[in-house]
């Protein structure tokens, strides 16, 4: 009873509240999915996708290309046939030499992370927070020491990556630097952003 | 007649606002301890730089455009074409390291004299959230000019929620709004550096001071004045902010105004430390600069991400170095507040604490070569030990008995005076032949006197260490 001795159903009070309660946060559940969902990519940024096209007729042997695809540095190297072999024996200071842990399409996990052996394409992008290595191809410069064969080192947090972008060992990245899907449309251009695979193997 | 209208117009408002009685709590009898030293300052400076940022950002975003193809260009028009642009840009991008200074030293302030101690852990806890607050606001400011440290910065630090597991690459995606930094990712940062941030941060501010005046100052005694009172209830030690310390106050602030305007007019790039070089190129998403590395408030937090060789292990130990502050309350299990009678063990592991963030910061700036990385470790360790052996360490202390009311120091004057005298007990005079032949007598430093004062400092210095 309360002061002007008229009953008080507490438990009703106490229903009305909780259930009032229950429906507001529904409800605020609800409003929050279109103001977080607000900052997804949107229709614009989701179509930007076009694939890049780059000829690659007048690269020369041991140069680097470097594109834009999707906003992202892509690469283009063309490797020596002393690069190659060169490659061939890094593996045991590797962490992921047969790339089971990276990203790359089906047709490009081998050792020389290819569709041909002296033509890497990838994206420049460190796998550890995204910076864009450096592209080092001399052997044992000083700075980086007598164990670095040619590769692409980033200067952010020092990862060390071969001239197939497998990463070294006891470095900050976690797996070897991204390869895009691409194809070849004739000998000489290379499509990037498109394969012949259907439903082609993650970007 | 005049005054009489005017003092109805005063009672109409205090009728229905408690204008005098929030003046009264929180200034002109807010009693605050009486023996505040030179670390005191640093709180109000922090409001005023706090203020600074606010009324210069507006200012700047009168003329800044928040779009890709535009932001480089407009901060440059600011710089050149806008009326005292140069003088409101440089005034906002002193004031963020100005800031990160002021709230450095006024959180070291809290730590040497406990006022994270309890009845203090609240006020703490506001003040890192402040803390984080004012990280998140100078990240997301430096994306603004769309130089290529704004860009690469952004893309590493975003990269940083990548490491987390599962949700880590959507996280990020949802963060950037694409999928790398573009437009979208720059509008947001915007959005969240004019308004959202710094609206959490002024309301983390009032219950900063909320708190604060709910239990009182601390103090460098660690004594709490209000177990002291008068008869009248007034704390003995205490004295009332206003007039005291806002005068008070206001010298400090002079002084530090006399910084920030010498580095505001002479040197407002620090040489690479306030404005970094490779922010005057525009952002290109081809090409990282050579070297990269965050200005210099964050630089201690990056050495310890670039020492711990795995990806999400070096943003744990990151994210987890900030963290650990916010634990400061409950891993010190020291009886005594202040540093003044606190035993030596807790003091040297400040001082190797203060010296391995020191080391980090500068390594943090620095390229990351093998010799560095193993420093960075080394530092590393001492930084997580201090906090997290702590509990340990704390309960072996041999603490010195807290007096019961605060006590007197040695005032400017009597330091100088003390100084003399060193003068004059480590030098000799001696008869010096002039140019023109006359004998003058001359003050000269006397080696031996010299050693036997500096081994008296040195023995003085170790002694304060225990």
């Amino acid at each position: 009873m309360n002061i002007e001795g008229v009953d008080v159903d507490t438990s009703k009070r106490q229903f009305l509240t909780t259930a009032m309660t229950v429906v507001g946060a529904v409800g605020a559940g609800y409003l929050a999915v279109p103001f977080l969902a607000q900052m997804q990519p949107s229709t614009k940024a989701l179509a930007a996708g076009a694939p890049t096209e780059v000829d690659i007729s007048k690269m020369e042997s041991g140069q680097l290309l470097r594109v834009e695809w999707r906003g992202k540095p892509a690469w283009l190297l063309n490797r020596t046939s002393e690069v190659l072999e060169a490659l061939d024996t890094l593996e045991d200071k590797l962490s992921d030499p047969m790339s089971n842990e990276s990203i790359q399409p089906e047709y490009c996990k081998n050792r020389y992370r290819s569709i041909k052996p002296e033509l890497l394409v990838t994206i420049g992008l460190c796998t550890h927070l995204g910076c864009s290595p450096t592209f080092r191809p001399e052997v044992a410069p000083s700075d980086l020491g007598p164990d670095w064969k040619g590769g692409f080192f980033c200067p952010c947090h020092g990862s060390w990556f071969d001239l197939a972008g497998r990463v070294y060992r006891g470095v900050p990245a976690p797996t070897n630097m991204d390869i895009p899907p691409h194809r070849y449309v004739t000998e000489t251009l290379i499509i990037i952003g498109e394969d012949d695979v259907e439903e082609g193997a993650e970007a | 007649m005049k005054s009489k209208h005017l003092a109805d117009c005063g009672n109409w408002i205090l009728k229905r606002f408690p204008l005098a009685k929030l003046w009264n709590e929180h200034m002109a009898q807010y009693y605050a301890p009486k023996n505040f030293n030179f670390w005191y300052f640093f709180g109000s400076l922090a409001l005023l730089v706090l203020v600074n940022q606010i009324i210069t950002g507006i200012l700047l975003t009168m003329n800044y455009k928040p779009d890709a193809k535009l932001a480089f260009d407009s901060v440059e028009y600011i710089m050149r074409d806008v009326n005292w642009g140069w003088l409101i840009r440089y005034m906002h991008s002193t004031g963020a390291s100005a800031f990160f200074i002021v709230i450095y030293l006024h959180m070291f302030r809290g730590i040497i004299y406990g006022s994270f101690k309890q009845p203090r852990e609240l006020i703490w806890i506001f003040g890192m959230l402040i803390y984080l607050c004012l990280m998140a606001e100078a990240f997301m400011g430096y994306l603004l000019p769309w130089g290529q440290m704004s860009f690469w910065g952004a893309q590493v630090i975003i990269s940083l929620f990548s490491a987390i597991p599962i949700v880590g690459d959507e996280l990020a995606l949802w963060i950037r709004g694409d999928y790398v930094i573009s437009d979208a990712t720059l509008n947001r940062f915007f959005a969240f550096h004019v308004i959202a941030i710094p609206l959490i941060l002024i309301m983390l501010v009032f219950l900063h001071l909320v708190a604060l005046h709910e239990v009182g100052s601390n103090n460098p005694d660690g004594v709490e004045i209000k177990e002291s009172k008068d008869p009248f209830g007034v704390p003995v030690d205490g004295i009332p902010f206003h007039p005291y310390y806002t005068v008070k106050d206001i010298v400090g602030v002079g002084v530090f105004l006399f910084f920030f305007a010498t580095v505001i007019f002479y040197m407002p790039e620090m040489g690479g430390y306030f404005l970094e070089h490779a922010n005057f190129i525009p952002a290109d998403p081809l090409a990282t600069p050579e070297h990269i590395a965050p200005l210099w408030y964050f630089t201690p937090f990056y050495a310890i991400l670039r020492a711990i060789p795995d990806k999400f292990a070096g943003v744990i130990g990151m994210g987890g170095a900030i963290f650990v502050l916010f634990l400061l309350p409950w891993l010190d299990r020291g009886p005594v507040k202040s540093i003044r009678y606190r035993g030596g063990i807790y003091k040297k592991a400040l001082l190797l604490f203060v010296i391995s963030f020191f080391a980090l910061g500068y390594l943090g700036t620095q390229p990351a070569t093998p010799t560095a990385t193993i420093f960075a470790r080394i530092f590393t360790v001492i930084y997580f030990g201090f906090f997290l052996l702590m509990p340990v360490y704390t309960r072996w202390e041999k603490t010195k008995r807290v007096p019961a009311r605060v006590t007197h120091q040695p005032t400017l004057e009597e330091r100088i005076q003390d100084l003399k005298q060193l003068f004059d007990e480590v030098t000799v005079k001696k008869p010096v032949k002039t140019a023109d032949g006359k004998l003058v007598l001359k003050r000269k430093p006397d080696p031996e006197r010299l050693k036997k004062a500096g081994i008296r400092i040195v023995k003085k210095l170790k002694d304060s260490l225990d």
